[in-house]
């Protein structure tokens, strides 16, 4: 059986390559400086510098959580740099713009930049180290009156949005990582969507880090006007490299009454070799606060990262308000994840879900971190949590830290975990009936998953489905 | 087609098979039968590939080729089916999908172009009618929540999508009911060709008056003690296994 868990999960990683482009780097090291630098580079309005300076105060006075149930060496801040941008890239440039090298690297990934090329019914924003590079569809997009820009350009062109809006769901002051990323954040997508418009195609932001000894630091805001409603794509990759590398993102989504926000994730980041060495640091603070009516969905598969340190979140403020949570999480080798989310019941009537299904091979371990909060006020507030672990081989773990606090009576919650071993009798029924030990796994973690990946928009199910080297047709739906 | 001599296998170290030796002909149905814990499954699981039982001895060959030097998938490709005692559930995936996966899998092996879902579904109309079931059981996950005897017919329906040559089938018939139990005896039957074979095994007469073997053999602790016709069976009924086991036991 090891054999047949190694060829699956020990698939070469086809993003580790790395683009040769010049890039501006500022130095090394985080100070007051820096953050100046990064304003200055970026040339922003005094108010934002001013909040980045803030934010950074209050990062020194805070220490790194050590709660989360991973281990890593201490990360040496002052030891990377913030701000690497390609050298070619023009401050909001046009897509015809776009240095040839980038664009094949995005060809390479499986993204195209070039409009007429592009998937049908998807706009992209491509985020290369600490810039966007380019944005597709936008004149189209605009018809309807969606911005969809990078967070740098809202900066400029929609002051008044961003001013609103930054830091109202997750304050500088959150966390340890958010404070950070408050601090020195690059850039990131923006994403309006005025009242009562149905957003017209998907839109995604694909991440891509390729600078060594670099931080990437971005932050994502959506905001869904009044019964406005979108669905909206998250994807990132990284070169292999030794060394371990720090991303802290920050995404705030904001759903108004009665909007409707869905938010998907594919996170590939490079996971590190098979003893561990090198991979992506991941600890990032997403969180949404939904209105009276509103819907806010993340779904998340998350398969790479050395370390990932997540859980996207709902504040369930107004009243019907709904959210929820499907998430698969799978380590390998020695990755460690401490994943899950937090459902903060506010208003009546609120409701969420949570499906969790973790994966875990080699020595991985990973870790579901749920919190279920209902106020006082949150009359007739529902959970349903669902929570299943899978093992496979004898090395790894799965660990399960649910908190449940409930302040009003009326409140209903469910919750149900399961934890199962890929079994051999499994793997030989399969065998039986004429599949390989790599089709059987795919097969029978395909199953697992199902309940997560039917929520991913049709694009990404198939790549998630490549991620897990599975193949979902007809056992999904 | 199979032949199998003088084979001994361990499961966690301790001795199951003791020497089996037994020779299927094409178009043969053979009837294995014997007391409880007597190593009918051992054996099967042991043709089918089963990694957790170790062989000790012996040799097995199928259509000439060294059946034991050849990977569980290999062995099912190349035309063994286990019709298993104890079907083993998989949740999330679709009977549909599994079927599927398998077929294209045995076509691929015998150099048969592979079948897209609208293909297969002409196909599985078909065998559907063999086991009299419907097609709502296709989009259920493989065995999950299925009846006992559900889950029998179901291994019947894989064996008439896969179409093996050489069919063993371990106690399909326990905990079915009259009914259920002559849908799967005819569904086997169906099946029956000139060049393919079944192992039926079994603790009941009642099985082989719908399958009617051309052999019957007795196991009893790791060992054939006794093969006949067709009419052993029935003595079986009649007089159980003891007075088998009492001269097995005096030979010995
Ligand atoms: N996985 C196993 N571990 C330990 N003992 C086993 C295992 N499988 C079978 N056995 C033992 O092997 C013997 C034969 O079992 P089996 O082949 O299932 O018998 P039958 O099918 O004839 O009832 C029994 O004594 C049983 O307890
Ligand atoms: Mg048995």
């Amino acid at each position: 059986m090891s054999a047949s868990i190694e060829s699956l999960v020990n698939k070469e990683y086809q993003y580790g390559f790395v683009t040769d482009v010049e890039s501006d780097r500022i130095p090394i090291g985080l100070t007051e400086e820096t953050v100046r630098l990064i304003s200055a580079k970026k040339r922003e309005p005094e108010w934002l510098l001013d909040w980045r300076l803030k934010a950074f105060k209050r990062w020194q006075s805070m220490t790194e959580p050590t709660w989360p149930n991973v281990k890593y060496t201490a990360i040496d801040y002052q030891a990377q740099t913030y701000y690497s941008a390609p050298r070619s890239v023009k401050p909001l440039q046009s897509l015809e713009e776009v240095d040839p090298e980038i664009l094949k690297t995005y060809e390479k990934l499986g993204i195209s930049l070039n409009e007429q090329k592009r998937l049908s019914g998807v706009a992209v924003d491509a985020i290369f180290d600490s810039v966007s590079v380019g944005t597709t569809m936008k004149a189209e997009l605009k018809k309807h009156g969606v911005i969809f820009c990078s967070f740098g350009e809202a900066v400029l062109d929609h002051p008044e949005l961003i001013q609103k809006y930054l830091g109202s769901v997750v304050p500088y002051s959150d966390n340890f990582f958010a404070a950070l990323n408050s601090a020195v954040f690059s850039d990131g997508s923006f994403v309006y969507i005025p009242k009562g418009v149905r957003c017209p195609l998907e839109l995604s932001t694909y991440f891509r880090i390729n600078a060594a000894d670099t931080g990437q630091f971005e932050r994502t805001l959506i905001v869904a006007d009044e019964g406005a409603s979108v669905s909206y794509l998250e994807g990132c990759t990284a070169p292999k490299r030794a060394t371990n590398q720090l991303h802290a993102a920050v995404v705030e989504i904001v759903a108004l009454d009665n909007a409707q926000v869905k938010y998907s994730t594919v996170q590939n980041w490079y996971a590190g070799d098979k003893d561990g060495v090198g991979g992506i640091y991941n600890f990032v603070t997403k969180r949404g606060k939904a209105f009276t009516n509103s819907k806010i969905s993340w779904t998340q598969v998350e398969t790479g990262s050395a370390i990932t340190w997540k859980y996207p979140s709902v504040i369930l403020q107004g009243d019907n308000s709904t959210g929820e949570f499907y998430s698969v999480a799978v380590v390998n080798n020695y990755q460690q994840a401490d994943t899950g989310t937090k459902m903060i019941h506010i208003g009546r009537n609120t409701k969420s879900t949570i499906i969790s299904k973790g994966i875990s091979a080699g020595h991985g371990q990973n870790s579901y971190r749920g919190q279920v909060k209902v106020l006082p006020k949150a009359h007739g507030a529902r959970n349903y949590t669902q929570c299943d672990s899978m093992l496979i081989g004898n090395q790894c773990g799965a660990h399960t830290f649910p908190y449940i606090e409930v302040a009003n009576s009326t409140a209903t919650l469910e919750h149900e975990a399961s934890t199962s071993k890929i079994g051999e009798d499994q793997i030989f029924y399969c065998k039986q009936r004429g599949l390989n030990a790599e089709h059987a796994i795919s097969l029978i973690v395909a199953g697992f998953c199902k309940e997560v990946f039917k929520e991913l928009p049709m694009e990404f199910a198939l790549e998630a489905q490549q991620l897990l080297g599975i193949s979902l047709e007809g056992s999904v739906g | 087609m199979l032949k199998i001599d003088n084979l001994t296998a361990n499961v966690a170290d301790k001795q199951i098979l003791k020497g089996i030796s037994l020779a299927v002909n094409p178009g043969e149905v053979h009837a294995i039968m014997g007391p409880n814990g007597s190593g009918k499954s051992t054996l099967a699981q042991v043709i089918a590939g089963h990694p957790g039982y170790e062989v000790t001895g012996g040799t097995v060959t199928f259509e000439g080729q060294d059946l034991l030097d050849m990977d569980a998938e290999v062995r099912a490709q190349a035309g063994i089916f286990l019709a298993f005692q104890y079907p083993v559930e998989i949740p999330g995936v679709s009977n549909a999908y599994f079927l599927r996966a398998a077929y294209n899998e045995i076509r691929k092996a015998r150099g048969e172009e592979e079948v897209d879902p609208m293909e297969f579904l002409d196909v599985m109309t078909e065998k559907l009618k063999i086991v009299e079931m419907t097609e709502e059981m296709l989009q259920r996950s493989v065995n999950a929540g299925f009846s006992g005897g559900e889950k029998k017919r179901n291994e019947i329906l894989q064996m008439a999508v896969l179409e093996p040559t050489l069919a063993i089938l371990d106690e399909t018939d326990s905990g079915l009911d009259i009914d259920a139990l002559r849908i799967v005896a005819e569904g086997v039957n169906k099946l029956k060709r000139p060049d393919r074979s079944t192992i039926v095994v079994t603790h009941y007469q009642r099985l082989l008056n719908y399958i009617v073997p051309d052999y019957v053999h007795v196991l009893a602790q790791g060992r054939i003690i006794r093969s006949g016709g067709k009419e052993l069976a029935l003595e079986l009924e009649e007089r159980g296994y003891d007075w088998l086991l009492d001269t097995a036991g005096a030979s010995a």
